[in-house]
């Protein structure tokens, strides 16, 4: 009896959550069905132009954020990777299970706990001076200063899941390769590697899916222009950061359209994280 | 005078300090022959086996002291990858690199060496192995397929004929049918009592059936320390100590 009324209660919840998801994919639909209506989607997706015409018809398009919101990703994984990726060999491999290593990767967690906000307050009085000592831009702000906060934000997620997989690498295949007289770095390199490559893949594809949606860190230092950035020195403002700065004050067509690039943003992350899971589901059949 | 290939002088390996786990063990294994070398779980049969290739490095906290030597070099004083080219080894579960074909897994020793061969050398080192193991007319037609793939008992082959293939001057086989099914395990034994024209065999076993059936000399080894090293055959018919005639005879163990 307790037992079918527990199996209901989980039913329930299972439920609401499948019902909360649902209504909020809904709720972005029909809030942005204005703006498609309006502006056509492909041309919506194109669209550089974003404000009132002089003539006083608006216009919006989402090919600004969508080019700045890649360049300040793809950049922030550029640059996560030679840090992230000798934390999870020094981590799972080198050190694994030492107290160094334990230390070590309870610090890059501890990274990924730190609110957002602090990251870009830290940007803000650090990485930004310190791009202006270096002549890059007048102010300090821009995609290259986004994406260096970036960068350190996503370390711990793709360095401990990398981490993770290289533990995994079961003992007998490692001591398989060093009784036949192999070197550490030959081991990694020949049957450490193989064996965790596509799982590593997966979890850089995981660690941009946040960089994707990363809101607060970038909206501060990004610089929060409308233009098609073309240079990482170039201001400019991800899919996240123009939602986040001009959704107080926007209304009609202008709230139309950021719902739709939130839609857009929505279904991004979404497809990143489903290709991510799906990479690792594969790797641990 | 008999042909000594592996001397063990005074060996002690520890994983926590002041506890042995082999204990003083000294014993001279003969050149072109089967050692087996058996005792309950716990005893150090392992241990004793990984020293020779100097597997304990692996793990910081193992101390070892004594002297081993191989073909009258004390390996421990040589540089462990030589050491281990020397002496080939075969694990308890079958262990080919998944993500290697079969015929990359017979060519690993030289590929994570770094060595490089010419096509006609690997194909001759592939086709020559695989035919030692009595693999090559399973797996002929199935090379570039991966190693997985096959049955446990072909695996485990397939693993011996990996080790083989640096040509090594001892094979260390830690329990390498424990996990096989009685009829692998046959062809397994059949092939070391092959095998032991080209290399000298050391295999830990916990199987007594095994070591009377393939073994020419036997040690049996009890909480770390050797308790007996003979000939199989005498072993077997005539223990001199009570402790071995307490295990062959299954009162322990």
């Amino acid at each position: 009896m307790s037992d079918k009324i527990f199996k209901k209660l989980l039913f329930v919840s299972a439920l609401v959550i499948m019902i909360v998801c649902g209504a909020l994919f809904y709720s972005l639909m029909s809030g942005s069905l204005p703006a498609f209506r309006e502006l056509g989607f492909f041309r919506f997706i194109v669209s550089s132009e974003w404000g009132m015409n002089s003539d006083g018809s608006e216009h919006y398009g989402a090919l600004p954020f969508i080019v700045g919101t890649l360049m300040t990703s793809f950049t922030a994984l550029l640059l996560c990777f030679p840090f992230s990726l000798p934390v999870a060999f020094f981590v799972g491999e080198y050190y694994n299970n030492t107290v160094v290593a334990k230390v070590l990767s309870t610090i890059v967690d501890l990274l990924a706990g730190i609110p957002s906000i602090v990251y870009g307050l830290w940007g803000f009085y650090v990485i930004r001076p310190f791009m202006v000592s270096l002549g890059l831009s007048e102010q300090g702000f821009g995609i290259l200063t986004a994406s260096i906060v970036l960068a350190i934000m996503i370390i711990p997620y793709s360095a401990s899941l990398s981490a993770e997989f290289i533990r995994m690498v079961p003992r007998e295949l490692k001591e398989g390769a060093y009784s036949l007289g192999a070197t550490r770095a030959e081991m990694i390199r020949r049957v450490i590697m193989p064996n965790v490559s596509s799982g590593m893949i997966s979890s850089y594809i995981l660690a941009l899916g946040r960089a994707l949606g990363e809101t607060m860190a970038v909206t501060m230092l990004i610089g929060n222009t409308n233009n098609v950035p073309i240079s990482l020195s170039d201001t400019a403002n991800t899919m996240a950061s123009v939602i986040a700065n001009q959704f107080g004050e926007a209304d009609g067509l202008k709230l139309s359209s950021l719902i739709a690039i939130g839609l857009i943003l929505f279904i991004i992350t979404a497809i990143i994280n489903y290709i991510g899971r799906l990479i690792i589901k594969r790797q641990s059949l | 005078m008999e042909d000594i290939i592996l001397k063990f002088h005074n060996v002690c390996v520890s994983y926590t300090e002041g506890k042995n786990a082999v204990n003083d063990v000294s014993a001279d294994v003969r050149r072109g022959l089967i050692t087996s070398i058996m005792g309950p779980s716990g005893c150090g049969k392992s241990t004793l086996l990984r020293a020779v290739n100097r597997m304990h490095e692996l793990y910081p906290d193992i101390k070892i002291t004594g002297s081993i030597e191989l073909d009258g070099k004390d390996i421990l004083k040589m540089n462990p990858i030589m050491v281990r080219r020397m002496a080939g080894m075969v694990f308890q579960r079958p262990n080919p690199f998944p993500t290697m074909s079969i015929y990359e897994n017979i060519l690993a020793g030289y590929t994570l060496n770094g060595i490089r061969l010419s096509r006609a050398e690997k194909d001759e080192i592939v086709e020559s192995c695989l035919f030692n193991v009595g693999l090559w007319d399973e797996v002929k037609d199935s090379l570039t397929k991966r190693g997985s793939f096959l049955s446990g008992g072909q695996q485990q082959r397939l693993c011996i004929a990996r080790a083989l293939a640096l040509k090594p001057d001892v094979l260390l086989m830690d329990e390498p049918t424990s996990a096989l099914d009685p009829i692998a395990t046959a062809k397994i034994e059949d092939l070391l009592v092959q095998l032991k024209k080209d290399v000298t065999i050391v295999i830990v076993t916990h199987n007594m059936g095994q070591a009377a059936r393939i073994s020419d000399y036997s040690m049996f080894m009890y909480l770390g320390e050797l308790v007996e090293y003979d000939k199989t055959q005498k072993m077997f018919t005539n223990p001199k100590d009570k402790r071995t005639e307490a295990y062959l005879t299954g009162r322990f163990g």
